[in-house]
């Protein structure tokens, strides 16, 4: 009973919490039915607090994806139950998920695939407010110039494609679509990965600008455990479809209880230091 | 307007080089059109070369192949030796029929194909999906020909559709009633045609659109709680238009070629059975000049398809 109502005060607290989430895949084809099949999510709790960035980290098919699509609504979980807000998105109608999809937006990690390669810059910021029906006509191109100068790239570029912007300059458009909805929660799935460091930190900087304006809570997924680890206050840790470690991005960095942290830990530090060791060498 | 001129050259020269193929071939192939009166006692050998050198055939290779390409600056396309008259009045009324019929069915299997296989790629894996990719095996593993045998046969013991050629006879003058009549008649050619090639451009729409759906630009466009049918036709197959476009270039190209032999069987007075008719009888001009227009319409195909791709892609236009 004591542990029913402590949940039921976490999901109230929580901006976004799961419960026993669970999902499979399972190859297709005719003959394959139940042959064997993938777990990617295995009895996930998992929490949010309002206003906060979590890191999920994890190694290439761990499970962060999939917890982010189940969490975006890209994708049903077969078990267990997401919380959104105090609501139920697991199993909600089409119509209620509708109203709850603009307040969970996703920043992909792909930037050249995740933008239309047929639309224009300002019509790809402003699709998600077509969709919605939030604005019409030449109001779409004016909030589309907004959102591009509030992610500090110019107006003057409405115009051009996609492909020809660098990829720092379309992870920002990626970020002013995601914005452009006023959402609450953002996932940012792998998205600052693919980019150089000083870009890196460029766009880092502008999330955690957007973040102070909007009172945004993040989600951030990453394999690079150094990267997040200094924006992060909470970090969670995922292997094998499973959370394995989750707590205060401090306590996680300096005293990691599980063994797979421990090692996820030190092949960053390993890294570093033949980083250093390799540019002292250099210098001398 | 460089990159037209250049394929305007590149067409040309094809087609010269499928003239000479379709001449080399042909001066292979043994026996002539005249052959036959030589089992003839009563055709002596002197009326025979001198017939042969009325046509000019009894002239070396590049002479012929000379005087065929002046007839065809002529615009007379050489000379039917059956028909007594310039290739190029044969080949008018024939083309015609043999476009009406592949137009419509053209037309017609890709207005179905088109949203079917954006459906079922929608759909992938369930049991519509699984059903109907059943469907178009099935029907590519039967042959043209059966298809057209039981539809003529239906035809035959329903009484509900005229069995082969073009017009029935005493149909009447008014516009009208002919245009009825010509549309009863093309149910079967066209029925055949279009159940023959649906099942690939089937696939290969489904399969493009799958293909396009796994774009992270799809997944962005969901999360913003797009409806399906923009999805599917706004994003989709947008992006998956590439390789189908290129598919309807070919089959623009195969209009003439497409469905000779349905022609033959189902009796349409196309392009059909006046290839299987002068093939036969050795009337070499004539073969020439569908073989001729055949490749005109593969040129244009292609052309167009290469036009379309450049209209539909930005990326391109950019460049």
């Amino acid at each position: 009973m004591s542990t029913d109502t402590a949940a039921g005060l976490a999901r109230n607290s929580a901006l976004v919490s799961t419960r026993e989430l669970s999902k499979q895949y399972r190859p297709a084809g005719w003959f394959s039915r139940n042959s064997f099949a993938i777990d990617a999510l295995v009895d996930v709790n998992f929490e949010i607090p309002r206003g906060s960035v979590t890191a999920l980290i994890g190694e290439s098919g761990s499970g962060k994806s999939t917890l982010a699509r189940c969490l975006a609504m890209l994708e049903e979980p077969d078990q267990g139950e997401i919380y959104f807000d105090g609501q139920k998105i697991t199993g909600a109608t089409a119509r209620d998920m509708a109203l709850l999809r603009p307040r969970v937006q996703m920043v992909f990690q792909d930037s050249a695939g995740a933008l239309n390669p047929r639309f224009s810059a300002a019509e790809i910021i402003a699709e998600p407010l077509r969709i919605q029906k939030w604005e019409t006509g030449e109001k779409l191109r004016e909030r589309a110039c907004e959102l591009m100068k509030e992610v500090g790239l110019s107006p003057d570029w409405a115009d051009r494609r996609p492909l020809e912007f660098s990829g720092g300059q379309r992870q920002r458009l990626g970020i002013a679509r995601a914005i452009a909805l006023r959402p609450a929660f953002l996932i940012l799935d792998e998205s600052l990965s693919g980019l150089d460091l000083s870009t890196q930190a460029q766009i880092l900087n502008l999330l955690l600008d957007l973040q102070a304006a909007h009172s945004l809570t993040y989600l951030v997924i990453s394999h690079d455990i150094g990267l997040v680890g200094e924006v992060a206050d909470f970090i969670a840790v995922m292997y094998q479809g499973k959370i394995v470690e989750h707590g205060s991005a401090e306590r996680v960095l300096n005293n990691p209880r599980e063994v797979y942290t421990r090692q996820l830990l030190n092949s960053v530090r390993v890294v570093e230091t033949a980083f250093r060791a390799a540019h002292a060498g250099a210098g001398r | 307007m460089k990159y037209l001129a250049r394929r305007f050259v590149h067409g040309f020269l094809l087609l010269i080089g499928v003239s000479l193929l379709c001449f080399v071939f042909s001066d292979l192939a043994p026996g002539g059109f005249f052959d036959e009166m030589k089992l003839n006692p009563q055709v002596s050998a002197e009326t025979i070369a001198g017939i042969r050198a009325q046509y000019g055939i009894d002239q070396p290779f590049p002479v012929r192949y000379l005087r065929w390409v002046q007839s065809v600056v002529r615009g007379e396309w050489g000379y039917s030796f059956a028909y007594n008259s310039p290739v190029r009045n044969l080949l008018g009324t024939r083309a015609r029929n043999t476009l009406i019929l592949a137009t419509v069915a053209t037309a017609l299997a890709w207005l179905i194909s088109v949203p079917l296989g954006v459906w079922l790629a929608s759909r992938a894996g369930k049991w519509g999906d699984r059903a109907c990719l059943a469907g178009t095996s099935l029907l590519t593993s039967v042959p043209e020909i059966v298809l057209v045998l039981a539809l003529l046969g239906f035809a035959v013991r329903t009484h509900w559709l005229p069995v082969g050629g073009m017009s029935s006879v005493g149909s009447g003058t008014v516009l009208r009633e002919k245009a009825v009549d010509l549309l009863l008649h093309l149910v079967i050619p066209t029925t055949v045609l279009v159940l023959a090639s649906l099942p690939i451009l089937v696939r290969h729409v489904r399969s493009s659109v799958i293909e396009a759906l796994k774009a992270p630009f799809i997944q962005a466009a969901r999360a913003h709680g797009i409806s399906q049918a923009r999805l599917l036709f706004h994003y989709a197959l947008p992006a998956a238009a590439k390789p189908l476009i290129s598919l309807f270039g070919l089959s623009v190209a195969g209009l003439l070629s497409g469905g000779l032999l349905v022609e033959v069987v189902t009796g349409w007075p196309g392009l059909g059975p006046l290839l299987l008719e002068s093939s036969m009888s050795k009337d070499i001009y004539v073969v020439v000049g569908i073989v001729m227009f055949s490749t005109l319409f593969m040129i244009f195909g292609n052309l167009l398809a290469d036009l379309l791709l450049f209209v539909a892609d930005p990326r391109v236009r950019a460049e």
